[in-house]
């Protein structure tokens, strides 16, 4: 048996497990999918103004938004789920079969990237409806939304997977992975205009990715001249790629070294 | 080491921190065996078993199963695992999945699985094949796991205590799955608290404490059961009446004959597996 082509059929039919699985349980699928769209409504009702001549807060909310969703539906769904995953004794049965473990990241990744994509429909759908968003005409700004959208979910995936080490136990694992996630929004410019945080937030918020991911989806949903009110004057395109793929490969060599199958 | 035996060790010691929770240990399972390890919580059943399974390393010794060093890392160790089945001791995995949805997914992970529709009836799950894990009663639950377990067509099953929470008459079907996996030439390796159990399975038993193995014989000859004395009692003047003796037989006869016949309320009591047990791993004096 050709056993890259069967790593990649199991991993694949893992996905789709995943999947099942995640639509079964009411409260995730609402934490994770419906979530930003919720927090779209509300910011994009209380907060009219405009931030600049023709981008309205809900254009600028909405970049953020879709950011931080590859954080919530990556790094955040599998802090969490994978620690109960370890409580359950699902990865100590998967470790006893010839499952291999590439199986399990293909499946974990499957997971991620549809539920990513609802997300981003969902959020794009809806912002147009209400919040009248200009989507982008160019299709060369489509393409590194493209990009973004799979760097960015990669190392979501990979950095989720590589932090599941850290919560002690499932139960306690939301409390431990959720305020990281909430503080980087707030810092990395998901809720806030970006250049109105103090210089100190916006340094610390640049050693991680989500700050990246963010002003990366800006370049794509904002007006092309935005650019000039950025930090760097620029969306500083290569930066961003430059900084997840470092992020990527960061997390995938620790994610590989240090998973575990069981807490002993 | 040959490759004829399913399971052979010698010497494994396996230590946390200062305790060896494994101190010594030597076993062989043969081909085809149902060998059942018997021993009191905490006496290093799991630990054993769990380095046989790959999921703990031996700090020394040898140790091959099916012929392979099980603490071996990579594809070898996959393709290894293709061979064996693993019944854990309590799961709560899979919830959201009912129990033929889980059952056909696990068969994908395997080069010759066994028939999923098969594996459910022999399991007795027919009537839950819809049902959810969590739905699952305590028995269907640990059923659910015998099947996961059997899926694969293991040649080596190890299973943990796989009947606690059955009810008389599921244990009774359980036993039967098991012989009939033996008799399709599987090896077993079982572990259990239930003394009836290992003396219906097993063709050996191994008595385990604190680290060591004490002994290892079939289950009618543990401990020389069957040259221990047998207790004879009979009801005399009103009350009853006990002799130990390595002659039963001939005590039988002797009362036969001082009652002319009919001996009231005779029994004959050979000490069980259970008795034996407790004396060995020292609960009973």
């Amino acid at each position: 048996m050709n056993s890259l082509r069967n790593t990649l059929r199991i991993g694949v039919l893992r996905g789709g497990l995943e999947l099942k699985q995640f639509l079964r349980q009411r409260e995730s699928v609402v934490f994770t999918i419906f979530f930003p769209v919720i927090l779209l409504f509300i910011f994009g009702t209380v907060f009219k103004d405009t931030i600049a001549p023709g981008v309205t807060f809900s254009q600028y909310f909405v970049a953020g938004m879709i950011a931080s969703g590859l954080v919530n539906t990556g790094f955040q769904q599998l802090a969490i789920t994978i620690p109960m995953e370890r409580d359950f004794g699902t990865l100590k049965r998967l470790r006893g079969t010839p499952m291999s473990v590439s199986s399990y990241f293909i499946g974990k990744a499957l997971l991620v990237t549809i539920l990513m994509i609802i997300q981003t429909a969902l959020l794009l759908i809806f912002g147009t409806l209400m919040f009248g968003l200009n989507m982008p005409s160019d299709p060369s700004i489509w393409l590194t939304f493209t990009w973004l959208v799979i760097l960015g979910s990669a190392c979501s995936t990979v950095l989720g997977i590589a932090f599941s080490v850290v919560p002690k136990s499932g139960r306690g694992a939301s409390a431990v992975v959720s305020p990281i996630v909430i503080i980087l929004q707030f810092f990395s410019g998901v809720f806030f205009v970006f250049t109105s945080l103090p210089s100190w937030m916006q340094q610390f918020a640049a050693l991680f990715p989500l700050k990246w991911l963010t002003q990366g989806m800006r370049s794509v949903f904002l007006p092309a001249d935005f650019a000039t009110q950025e930090v760097a004057k620029s969306w500083e395109i290569g930066k961003i790629a430059l900084v997840l793929i470092l992020w990527l490969i960061f997390g995938l060599v620790f994610a590989i070294r240090s998973f575990k199958w069981s807490k002993e | 080491m040959s490759q004829s035996h399913a399971i052979e060790v010698r010497g494994l010691v396996k230590k946390y921190g200062n305790k060896a929770a494994v101190a010594g240990v030597d076993l062989t399972v043969e081909q085809g065996e149902i060998f059942a390890l018997l021993g009191p919580n905490g006496a290093g059943k799991t630990t054993i078993v769990e380095i046989l399974e790959g999921y703990r390393k031996a700090d020394s010794g040898q140790v091959k199963v099916l012929g392979f060093d099980p603490a071996t890392k990579g594809g070898a160790g996959q393709r290894w695992r293709n061979q064996i089945g693993i019944v854990f001791q309590s799961t709560n995995d899979s919830a959201d999945l009912s129990v033929i949805e889980t059952i056909s997914h696990f068969a994908n992970y395997y080069e010759n699985p066994r028939d999923v529709q098969q594996v459910i009836d022999e399991v007795g799950l027919r009537e839950k094949i819809n049902a959810k894990a969590r739905e699952l009663s305590g028995g269907q639950r640990r059923r659910l796991d015998v099947a996961l377990g059997i899926i694969g067509s293991p040649q080596l099953l190890f299973l943990d205590e796989p009947t606690t929470g059955f009810d008389p008459e599921a244990r009774r079907s359980f036993w039967e799955l098991i012989r009939t996996l033996k008799a399709e030439g599987a090896t077993i390796l079982l572990t259990t608290h239930y003394l009836d159990e290992a003396q219906a399975l097993a063709d050996r038993v191994g008595v385990i404490n604190e680290g060591q193995i004490i002994e290892i014989a079939t289950p009618d000859t543990l401990g020389g059961r069957n040259n221990a004395p047998a207790k004879v009692m009979w009801l005399e003047n009103g009350s009853t009446q006990e002799i130990l003796s390595k002659n039963p037989t001939e005590e039988v006869i002797k009362l036969g004959q001082r009652f002319n016949g009919q001996i009231p309320e005779l029994q004959v009591l050979r000490p069980n597996l259970e008795e034996i047990y407790l004396r060995m791993i020292g609960e009973v004096k």
